[in-house]
C-alpha cells in the first residue's frame, strides 16, 4: 500500500457551452522518499489533478469519480477530512512566489500563524521553530530576517519561505505546482536541490508538476506524462526519457533541444509515428522572385558600440539620488555580420531585453552608438533616412498573448507594416504580400479573416513572425520567442526560424535565457550578467571549452537531460 | 445578413450573458421606453403642458384617476398650474436625458483624450494631468458642478441667463464628471502601453497618434462602458438635484429635479401627487440605468471569475 | 518618515494656495464688489472712497496677500445679501453642518463596511442579494428625494419626527450643540440618515468589490491550502488587505458628505454651511461662496493628509520604500 493511491480519478469543468473533461480515469502511487513528477503541455490536466488532492480545485470544476487514498484513509471530496490534512499532512507550494505571501504580514506571522494552527505550540515555540525553518531552507541570518515583509526578499528568497510555510507542520506530501517556473535558472538549481535534501533527509512523498523535462531529468525518480487530461505513459524516470513508448511521450522527449551536440533541425513526429524533419515552409517561386532575396555579402551589419544605459524615474523635482538609478547595460559590445544567427544569453535582469529595444529604437541609450550599415541609429540628424532604415529591423516577442492586437483581424495586423511603408500601394498588392506571408509561415489562408484569440500560441507566434517579415527586414531580433510555448511547439518554431533563416537569407539576434536553444540556433553567442557582457564566442567553443567563470556556472546549472538517459 | 450578425453578437459571452439575466433585459427595455418618450414626446404625451392654450387654472390640483375627484382627461392629476402630470413628467424627462447625456459625452471626450494621451506619453505631461485628476476627484461633483455654476452666473448677465443656463449645467456636471473617465483610461492605457503588440507597432515606425487612437483606444473601451453608463445616471441625479436646490435648469424648461421641487411646496397640503410622480419617474430612470451598468460591469470585469 | 510628512505637506500648502487664488479671483472679478456692496445709486465720488478703502487700486499680489491674512483669520469680508461679517455667519453655522456631517458619517462607514464584508464574503445567499438590491436602490435614489420620502413618512404621516430645524440647541459659547437635548437628537435622526444612504450604498458596493477580489488572490489560496480555518482568512487575511482602499475612500466620503448637506440641509431646512451656501448661489454672494470654498477646501485638505498618514502606518510596502528612498 503506497502513501498516496489516486485511482480513475475523473474531474470536469461545467461551463455553459460544454463539459470539459479535464482529467480521465487517471491512477498513480506515489511513496515516502521518492519524487513523482508529472509533465504535460498546457491544458493537460497535471494542475487539476494537483489540485484535486487537496481539494481546492477552482469552480467550475469538481471531481466525478475516482478515489484519492491517503495514508489508507479515502479523502477524495471530503472537505471535513481535508481540512484537517491540509497543511498538516499536505504541504502545497504554488507557481509564483510573488502572490504567494500576504504583503501585510511579517513572515514570522504568517510561520507561527501555520504552525500554531496544526501543532500545539505556544507562541515562543512557534517562533522558535519559525526560524528553525527558515535555516533550513537556506535563508540567512533568519533572527533578523523573520520579522521583515515579503517584498523584501527577492525572487528566490521567496520561494524558499513559501517551502519552509509548507513544510512547517511537518507534512508527510508534498505538491509542487510549477514550482521553479517564474525563477532564474541558477535559482531554480538551488531550489531543486532544497527540494531534493528536504525528502531524504525528511522522507517526505513529493510530488512536482512541471513542463519542463529539464526539471523533470534533474529531480524526479518516476514521471508521469499527461496529455488532454489522460496519462499517456508512467514510470521510471530514466526509462521513460531514454526509450518513451507512446507517441506523445516520444514527441514530448523528441522536442527537447539537445545540450551535448547542435543538430540540424529538430526531429517531428508525424501522423504516423514516424520521425520526420520536413519543415513547414513552403516558399513557391513567386515568393522567392517576390521576395528578391539578396545575396550574402558576409559583412558587418550591425555595430552595438559602447553602450551605456541608465534608467531613472521621474518626477516634476528632479532628484540627483543615485538610488533611484538603474544601470540595465555598462558599455556592452558586440557585432552581428551579416547572414550569422548571434545569440544573447543570460538571465532576468541582464539586460538582453533593454539591447533588444535600444536597436529597434523603442529606448535611447545614455552613452555609446548603435550602427546599422554605418549608419547612426540614435542621431537625431539622420531622422529621415533613420525612417527609411526602420523596416530592415524587425522584432518578434516573447508573449504571444500580448504580441498581436486583439482588436483587428489578422490580415490587418500584417498588412499594417506593408502600408505603412509603401505608401500609396494598391490593395491587390497588399492582398498578394499578405497571402505569401501567412503562406511562409504555414498557416492556412482562411486564418486571415480571423481574429487573435480564436489561434493557440504557437500559430499566434507564426502570424507575429509574418508580421515582422512583411517588411522585408534585414535583421530579425527574436526576444525569448519560445520560452512561453510548450516543448513540441517550440520546437515547430524553432524549426521554422530556421528555415526562414536560410531560404530568406535573414541575419537573426537570438535572446534567450535557455542555453539548450540557444545553442541550436545560433553560430556565435554573448553571454550577458548584470548588464556586462562576460564573452563572446563561437558557440561550439562556448559550450566545449567556456572561458568565463560566469558562463562556467551557467553551464553547470543547465539540466542535462542526457546525462540520466 | 442582419439575422447572421444577430446570432453572432448573441452568440458570444457576452450577449448570452444579457440574455440570461432577466434584470438586464427588463431596464434595457424601461431605459430604451422612457427614451423614446421622451424623444416623441410630442407625440406620445397627451398634452403639451407648455402651451398656454392647453392650460386652464381651472384644473388645478386634480388628483389622479383613482383618487376620488380625479378623471381620466388628467390620469396622473395636474399641478398647481393646471397642466398634465403625464405630459410634464415626459417633457421633464426629455430634459433631464439631454442634460444627462450631454454632460456625459463632454466628460467622456475630455476624459477619455486627457487619459490616454497621458497615460501613452507620460512624462511631465502625465503628472500634472493625474495632479488636477487628483485633486478634483476628491472634490465631490455636486460642489464642482455648482462652483462653475456659480462662478458662470457671475461671468453671464442676468438677461442671457436662462437662455445659457442649460449649457451652463451641461459644462458644470461635465467637468464635474471628467476625472473619472481620466483616471480608468489612463489606468487602462498603462496596461495596454506594456503590451507587445503596441511595441511591435513602435518598431513599426507608427506615430504616437495613430497608436493611441488607432490601437490602444478600442482596446480600453469596456471600462470605459461602465462608468460612461453609471455616469449617465449620475449625470441625471446630479442635474435633478441642481435643479430641485434651484441652480439648475430654467424654470420655464423644467426637468424632473424643477417638477420635484415644484411639487415639494404642496407635499404637506395634501396634493401628494404633484411630488411623488416625478420623483418616481426620476428614481426609475435612473435605476434602469444603474442596474444597466451594473450588469455591464459584472460581465465585462476579467477579474471576477464567473460561476 | 518626516520626509514623507513634509512632502505631503508641502503639497497640501500648494493646494491650498491655488485654492485661495481662485476664491480671491471670484472675488475680485466676477461682477463689481463695490456696485455689489453700494447699489446704483451711489455716486462716482463716493464709488472712488470705496474703492480706495477696500485697497482695489492696488496691485493683484498685494490684494492676494492681503487677501490670504484675512484669510488665516478668518475674515472675508461682509455678505452682500445678509448684511454681516461672514465670518459670523460661518461660525453660527459651521457646528450645524459638522454635527451632522459628523454622525452621517459614522453610520455611512460602519454599516457600510459590515454590510459590504458580509456580502463580499458570502456572495450567493438571500440576505446578500437582498442587501445587494437595496444598495442599488440607495444608489438611484437622489439624496433629495430620500429626504422628501422621509418626511413624508415620519412627518407627516406618522407625526414621530421633525422636518425642520435642529430642535433645542445648548450653547457651549463657541459652539452650539443639538446633542444634548432630546428635541436636538430627534431631529437630528431623519437628516443624518437621509445624508447617509448614498454614501453607504457606496462604501457597501466598494468593500464587496475589494473583498470579491482578494478572497481570489493567490495568497488567500495559499492559505487555504496551509490549512488555515476559512473564518480567520475572511476576517484577518482578507480584511486587512481590503481595509487599505476603504481608508481612502473614508477619506474621500467625508468631503463628499460634507458637499451633500448642502441638499440635506435644504430639503430639512437645517441652519448649516450648506443652506447658507445654496442661497450664496442663488443671489452670487461672492463673499459667502468664496469663504465656503477655502473653509471646505480647507478641510478636505486636512483629511487627505490625514489619510495619508494613516496609510503610512497601515500598509508596509509604503513605510519601507519611504525609509530606503531616504537612505
Amino acid at each position: 500500500m503506497s502513501f498516496l493511491e489516486v485511482k480513475n480519478l475523473d474531474i470536469e469543468y461545467l461551463t455553459r457551452k460544454e463539459t470539459i473533461k479535464a482529467s480521465q480515469n487517471v491512477s498513480f502511487n506515489l511513496d515516502r522518499g521518492e519524487i513523482l513528477g508529472i509533465v504535460g503541455e498546457s491544458g493537460s490536466g497535471k494542475s487539476t489533478v494537483a489540485n484535486a488532492i487537496i481539494n481546492l480545485i477552482d469552480k467550475p470544476g469538481k471531481i466525478i469519480g475516482g478515489s484519492i487514498k491517503l495514508d489508507d484513509i479515502e479523502c477524495s471530496n471530503n472537505e471535513k477530512i481535508l481540512q484537517n490534512i491540509r497543511g498538516k499532512k499536505i504541504g502545497f507550494i504554488f507557481q509564483d512566489p510573488q502572490t504567494s505571501l500576504n504583503p501585510l504580514f511579517k513572515i514570522k506571522d504568517q510561520l507561527v500563524e501555520t504552525i500554531q494552527t496544526h501543532l500545539k505550540l505556544n507562541y515562543k515555540e512557534a517562533e522558535k521553530k519559525s526560524i528553525d525553518l527558515l535555516r533550513e531552507v537556506g535563508i540567512e541570518n533568519p533572527e533578523k530576517r523573520i520579522n521583515e515583509y515579503p517584498h523584501q526578499f527577492s525572487g528566490g528568497m521567496r520561494q524558499r519561505v513559501v517551502i519552509a510555510l509548507a513544510i512547517s507542520c511537518e507534512p508527510d506530501l508534498i505538491i509542487a505546482d510549477e514550482p521553479t517556473t517564474s525563477l532564474d535558472v541558477s535559482i531554480q538549481h538551488q531550489i531543486l536541490k532544497l527540494l531534493k535534501n528536504l525528502t531524504v533527509k525528511r522522507n517526505l512523498a513529493v510530488m512536482i508538476i512541471t513542463h519542463d523535462m529539464g526539471v523533470i531529468a534533474e529531480t524526479t525518480n518516476r514521471v508521469i506524462v499527461m496529455r488532454y487530461g489522460k496519462i499517456v505513459e508512467q514510470g521510471k524516470t530514466t526509462e521513460i526519457l531514454s526509450n518513451p513508448q507512446s507517441n506523445e511521450c516520444k514527441s514530448l522527449v523528441m522536442s527537447v533541444p539537445p545540450t551535448n551536440k547542435k543538430i540540424n533541425r529538430f526531429k517531428l513526429l508525424n501522423p504516423e509515428g514516424g520521425e520526420t524533419s520536413d519543415t513547414s515552409l513552403n516558399l513557391t517561386n513567386s515568393i522567392i522572385k517576390n521576395w528578391a532575396v539578396r545575396e550574402l555579402s558576409h559583412e558587418k551589419l550591425l555595430d552595438f558600440k559602447n553602450i551605456t544605459k541608465i534608467f531613472d524615474e521621474q518626477s516634476i523635482i528632479r532628484s540627483i539620488k543615485e538610488n533611484n538609478k538603474l544601470k540595465a547595460l555598462d558599455n556592452v559590445s558586440f557585432e552581428i555580420f551579416e547572414g550569422e544567427s548571434f545569440g544573447l544569453v543570460g538571465e532576468s535582469g541582464s539586460g538582453k531585453s533593454t539591447i533588444a529595444k535600444i536597436i529597434t529604437s523603442l529606448v535611447k541609450p545614455t552613452n555609446g552608438q548603435v550602427f546599422f550599415e554605418d549608419l547612426s541609429l540614435h542621431d537625431p540628424k539622420n531622422k529621415i533616412i533613420k525612417n527609411k532604415y526602420r523596416g530592415q529591423i524587425q522584432m518578434i516577442f516573447q508573449d504571444p498573448y500580448s504580441s498581436l492586437n486583439p482588436r483587428f483581424k489578422v490580415k490587418d495586423i500584417i498588412a499594417e507594416p506593408i502600408k505603412f511603408f509603401q505608401k500609396g500601394i494598391n490593395q491587390n498588392s497588399i492582398k498578394n504580400n499578405v497571402n505569401d506571408l501567412i503562406d511562409i509561415v504555414g498557416m492556412t489562408r482562411e486564418s486571415l479573416d480571423r481574429y487573435p484569440h480564436e489561434f493557440s500560441g504557437g500559430q499566434r507566434q507564426r502570424i507575429s513572425i509574418a508580421r515582422a517579415l512583411a517588411t522585408r527586414p534585414r535583421l530579425l531580433i527574436c526576444d525569448e520567442p519560445t520560452s512561453a510555448l510548450d516543448v513540441s511547439i517550440q520546437a515547430q518554431v524553432l524549426n521554422l526560424l530556421k528555415d526562414l533563416q536560410d531560404q530568406l537569407n535573414l541575419t537573426i539576434l537570438f535572446i534567450s535565457h535557455d542555453l539548450p536553444v540557444v545553442r541550436q540556433m545560433c553560430n556565435r553567442i554573448a553571454v550577458l550578467k548584470n548588464g556586462q557582457i562576460c564573452e563572446i564566442t563561437e558557440t561550439e567553443k562556448l559550450f566545449n571549452t567556456p572561458t568565463h567563470d560566469y558562463t562556467k556556472e551557467l553551464l553547470n546549472l543547465m539540466p542535462k537531460i542526457e546525462s540520466i538517459i | 445578413m442582419i439575422s447572421k450578425a444577430i446570432t453572432k453578437v448573441f452568440d458570444n459571452d457576452i450577449g448570452y450573458s444579457f440574455l440570461k439575466s432577466k434584470i438586464a433585459i427588463i431596464s434595457t427595455i424601461v431605459f430604451f421606453i422612457i427614451l423614446f418618450c421622451s424623444i416623441f414626446a410630442e407625440l406620445v404625451a397627451p398634452y403639451n403642458p407648455f402651451d398656454p392654450m392647453n392650460i386652464s387654472l381651472m384644473d388645478a390640483f386634480t388628483p389622479p384617476v383613482w383618487v376620488e375627484g380625479g378623471t381620466l382627461n388628467f390620469f396622473l392629476g395636474t399641478d398647481q398650474q393646471g397642466r398634465d402630470m403625464l405630459s410634464t413628467m415626459i417633457y421633464g424627462a426629455r430634459i433631464s436625458l439631454i442634460v444627462g447625456f450631454a454632460s456625459i459625452i463632454f466628460a467622456m471626450i475630455l476624459g477619455v483624450f486627457l487619459g490616454v494621451t497621458s497615460g501613452y506619453l507620460g512624462g511631465r505631461y502625465e503628472i500634472i494631468v493625474m495632479r488636477i485628476t487628483d485633486v478634483q476627484l476628491t472634490i465631490p461633483s455636486i460642489l464642482m458642478a455648482l462652483l462653475v455654476d456659480g462662478i458662470a452666473r457671475g461671468f453671464i448677465s442676468k438677461s442671457l441667463h436662462n437662455e445659457m443656463s442649460i449649457y451652463v449645467l451641461i459644462l458644470a456636471i461635465g467637468i464635474s464628471e471628467w476625472p473619472q473617465f481620466a483616471r480608468v483610461t489612463r489606468a487602462a492605457t498603462l496596461v495596454e502601453k506594456n503590451k507587445e503588440y503596441i511595441s511591435a507597432s513602435r518598431i513599426i515606425g507608427l506615430s504616437n497618434l495613430v497608436i493611441m487612437f488607432k490601437h490602444i483606444l478600442p482596446n480600453i473601451l469596456r471600462p470605459v462602458l461602465v462608468i460612461a453608463t453609471i455616469g449617465l445616471a449620475l449625470a441625471i441625479i446630479t442635474e435633478s438635484t441642481l435643479s430641485f436646490l434651484g441652480v439648475g435648469v430654467p424654470p420655464t424648461t423644467p426637468s424632473l429635479g424643477t417638477l420635484i421641487r415644484f411639487g415639494n411646496n404642496f407635499l404637506f397640503s395634501g396634493e401628494w401627487w404633484i411630488t411623488f410622480f416625478p420623483a418616481i419617474f426620476l428614481v426609475v430612470l435612473a435605476l434602469s440605468i444603474n442596474l444597466l451598468g451594473d450588469w455591464m460591469r459584472d460581465t465585462l470585469n476579467p477579474k471576477l471569475k464567473t460561476r | 518618515m518626516t520626509n514623507y510628512f513634509f512632502k505631503r505637506l508641502i503639497q497640501s500648502v500648494i493646494v491650498m494656495i491655488v485654492v485661495a487664488f481662485v476664491s480671491f479671483s471670484l472675488f475680485n472679478f466676477v461682477g463689481d464688489p463695490v456696485h455689489n456692496m453700494v447699489g446704483q445709486e451711489a455716486s462716482t465720488e463716493k464709488r472712488a472712497e470705496i474703492r480706495e478703502k477696500l485697497g482695489l487700486n492696488d496691485p493683484v499680489y498685494t490684494q492676494f496677500i492681503r487677501f490670504i491674512g484675512n484669510a488665516a483669520k478668518g475674515e472675508f469680508g461682509i455678505s452682500y445679501q445678509l448684511r454681516r461679517p461672514v465670518s459670523e455667519l460661518i461660525s453660527e453655522r459651521l457646528p450645524a453642518t459638522l454635527e451632522l456631517v459628523f454622525i452621517s458619517a459614522l453610520i455611512a462607514i460602519i454599516s457600510g463596511v459590515v454590510l459590504g464584508v458580509y456580502t463580499g464574503i458570502n456572495r450567493e445567499g438571500f440576505l446578500s442579494n437582498l442587501i445587494l438590491i437595496i444598495s442599488l436602490f440607495g444608489v438611484s435614489l437622489p439624496t433629495f428625494v430620500i429626504g422628501i420620502l422621509f418626511i413624508y413618512l415620519f412627518s407627516v404621516i406618522l407625526g414621530i419626527l421633525p422636518s425642520f430645524g435642529r430642535g433645542e440647541v445648548v450653547d457651549l459659547g463657541f459652539w452650539r450643540t443639538g446633542f444634548l437635548t432630546l428635541s436636538g437628537i430627534k431631529a437630528l435622526i431623519l437628516p443624518s440618515v437621509t445624508l447617509s444612504l448614498f454614501q453607504m450604498t457606496y462604501i457597501i458596493r466598494l468593500v464587496r468589490a475589494e473583498m470579491m477580489e482578494i478572497l481570489q488572490t493567490d495568497y488567500i489560496k495559499f492559505a487555504h491550502a496551509r490549512g488555515i480555518e476559512k473564518r480567520t482568512i475572511n476576517f484577518k487575511h482578507a480584511l486587512k488587505n481590503g481595509l487599505i482602499p476603504v481608508i481612502t475612500i473614508t477619506g474621500i466620503n467625508i468631503g463628499t458628505l460634507i458637499a451633500f448637506s448642502i441638499i440635506t440641509e435644504t430639503v430639512f431646512q437645517w441652519p448649516g454651511m450648506g443652506f447658507l451656501f445654496i442661497n450664496a448661489v442663488h443671489f452670487v454672494d461672492i463673499p459667502i461662496m468664496s469663504a465656503y470654498l477655502i473653509m471646505v477646501a480647507f478641510i478636505f485638505v486636512m483629511i487627505n493628509f490625514l489619510v495619508d498618514i494613516a496609510y503610512y502606518f497601515i500598509d508596509p510596502r509604503i513605510r519601507i520604500k519611504e525609509e530606503l528612498a531616504s537612505k
